[in-house]
């Protein structure tokens, strides 16, 4: 969806302002969101394309006022709604009028699991059967495609071509991953040079690296 | 548009703000329900406010630099060599390195949402996740660079690296001169957080302690 997260390119949105000496967390609210996020997204309910989607599917204007974890805590709301954990009256009310079902509730991430798991991951390979289209060295162009859903194609790329960098194997499709499906295509790191995304003059020698799935592409001849 | 600092002090007496109270209504009906354990929330927090941290990546750009066929295992399969050092997991599955030169200098972003190497340098400060640095790194990588006080000559190719898959991108900076007698550990000291995203280069003999 080209929606406010998109933001390559963009402009008027004001200085870097990097903190001295930055603490991980600003606020012991911020601590919560990410843990509850992590712990609830280890029960299994919503990939990791389900949860950026629930993050990018609110208006852009609020989605760029939000701070970070503001944005966090909007996707997990969406989030355990939809997907069942709770209903929308127990989230508005704040409070439970049955507990979860026990197939649930034996997936709940432990206290001493926490080290394993996350040390452990998971990784987003898939066998598949079909052969790469494309080679390193070969032209392509980002197709110039606007799906309403979510989607890992920036904005910026779409319609430019590029020369293929890295073929890393078949990866887990985000667009079909972000409605539930888990299927692989061939994933590729593609260089565009800068004169070719933002036209001339360009910047002087510099080049964007993104990395694009096989259904993003089409040959450049 | 403003609003995207999270770093404004608030007096512990204040009340709590509107979306404090929101988080604790999640996680006490999430909790009521049975649905996560406040001791693992804690754990989590723990692990990465505390553990995890860009000193395992300052570790693997020191040992790059004091091993050379470490480095080149490195820039060949970065996950399986992090991995030996003991940094794995989540946001890190599918590593990748790419090294600073006297010729090429990269930067790291994530222009879609906020995809860093946890494993490696933890979780990612304000401003990298941040509207001013997804919307100019690839637009004007030297723009942003002069924001972190990082000039390079007009001949230097810059490489940005746009994090849009689950594959997550560490910056190899360029060892200081000064440095060749030094150990693993006190190269560890000039690797800083920001020359691994690649905003800064690495602190040379004589700056100081680095600040992270």
């Amino acid at each position: 969806m080209n929606g406010g997260h998109d933001l390559g390119g963009m402009h008027g949105l004001g200085p870097i302002e990097p903190e001295a000496d930055e603490p991980v967390f600003h606020h012991a609210w911020e601590k919560r969101v990410f843990a509850l996020t992590l712990a609830t997204g280890a029960l299994g309910r919503w990939s990791i394309d389900m949860g950026r989607h629930a993050r990018e599917r609110q208006h852009p204007a609020d989605y760029l006022r939000h701070t970070y974890y503001e944005n966090w805590l909007a996707g997990l709301e969406k989030l355990v709604v939809e997907r069942g954990l709770v209903s929308a009256d127990e989230l508005a009310a704040g409070k439970a009028s049955s507990p979860a079902d026990d197939a649930m509730r034996a997936r709940v991430l432990q206290a001493a699991d926490v080290a394993r798991v996350m040390a452990k991951g998971g990784s987003f390979e898939v066998a598949i059967d079909a052969p790469p289209r494309f080679a390193v060295g070969d032209r392509v162009r980002a197709i110039n495609r606007h799906p309403s859903g979510h989607t890992r194609e920036p904005r910026y790329v779409r319609g430019r071509i590029g020369v293929v960098h890295e073929h890393y194997g078949a990866h887990v499709l985000p667009d079909r991953s972000a409605a539930g499906q888990r299927e692989g295509r061939h994933l590729y790191s593609v260089r565009f040079e800068a004169g070719e995304l933002w036209g001339e003059p360009a910047v002087p020698a510099s080049a964007v690296y993104a990395d694009l799935w096989e259904d993003y592409l089409e040959p450049a001849g | 548009m403003s609003g995207n600092h999270q770093h404004h002090d608030h007096a512990h007496t204040e009340p709590p703000s509107e979306v404090a109270l929101r988080v604790k209504a999640l996680e006490s009906l999430l909790i009521e329900k049975g649905l996560v354990d406040p001791a693992a929330l804690d754990e989590l927090i723990e692990t990465y406010e505390h553990k995890v941290g860009p000193h395992h990546g300052a570790r693997v750009v020191a040992r790059a630099w004091s091993d050379p066929s470490f480095k080149d295992w490195l820039l060949r399969d970065a996950t399986a060599a992090i991995a030996s050092l003991g940094y794995a997991g989540r946001q890190g599955e599918h590593l990748r390195v790419v090294e600073n030169t006297p010729a090429v200098h990269n930067l790291v972003v994530c222009t879609l949402c906020s995809c860093y190497p946890w494993p490696v340098l933890g979780l990612p400060p304000v401003w990298y996740k941040s509207p001013p640095y997804r919307s100019r790194a690839v637009a004007d990588p030297r723009g942003v660079l002069a924001e972190f006080g990082t000039k390079l000559p007009d001949d230097v190719e810059i490489r940005v690296w746009d994090s849009t898959s689950e594959v997550r991108f560490m910056v190899l900076p360029e060892r200081p001169p000064g440095t060749e007698r030094w150990s693993e550990a006190e190269l560890a000291k000039l690797v800083t957080r920001n020359a691994m995203i690649g905003v800064e280069k690495a602190k040379s003999p004589g700056d100081g302690a680095p600040a992270r």
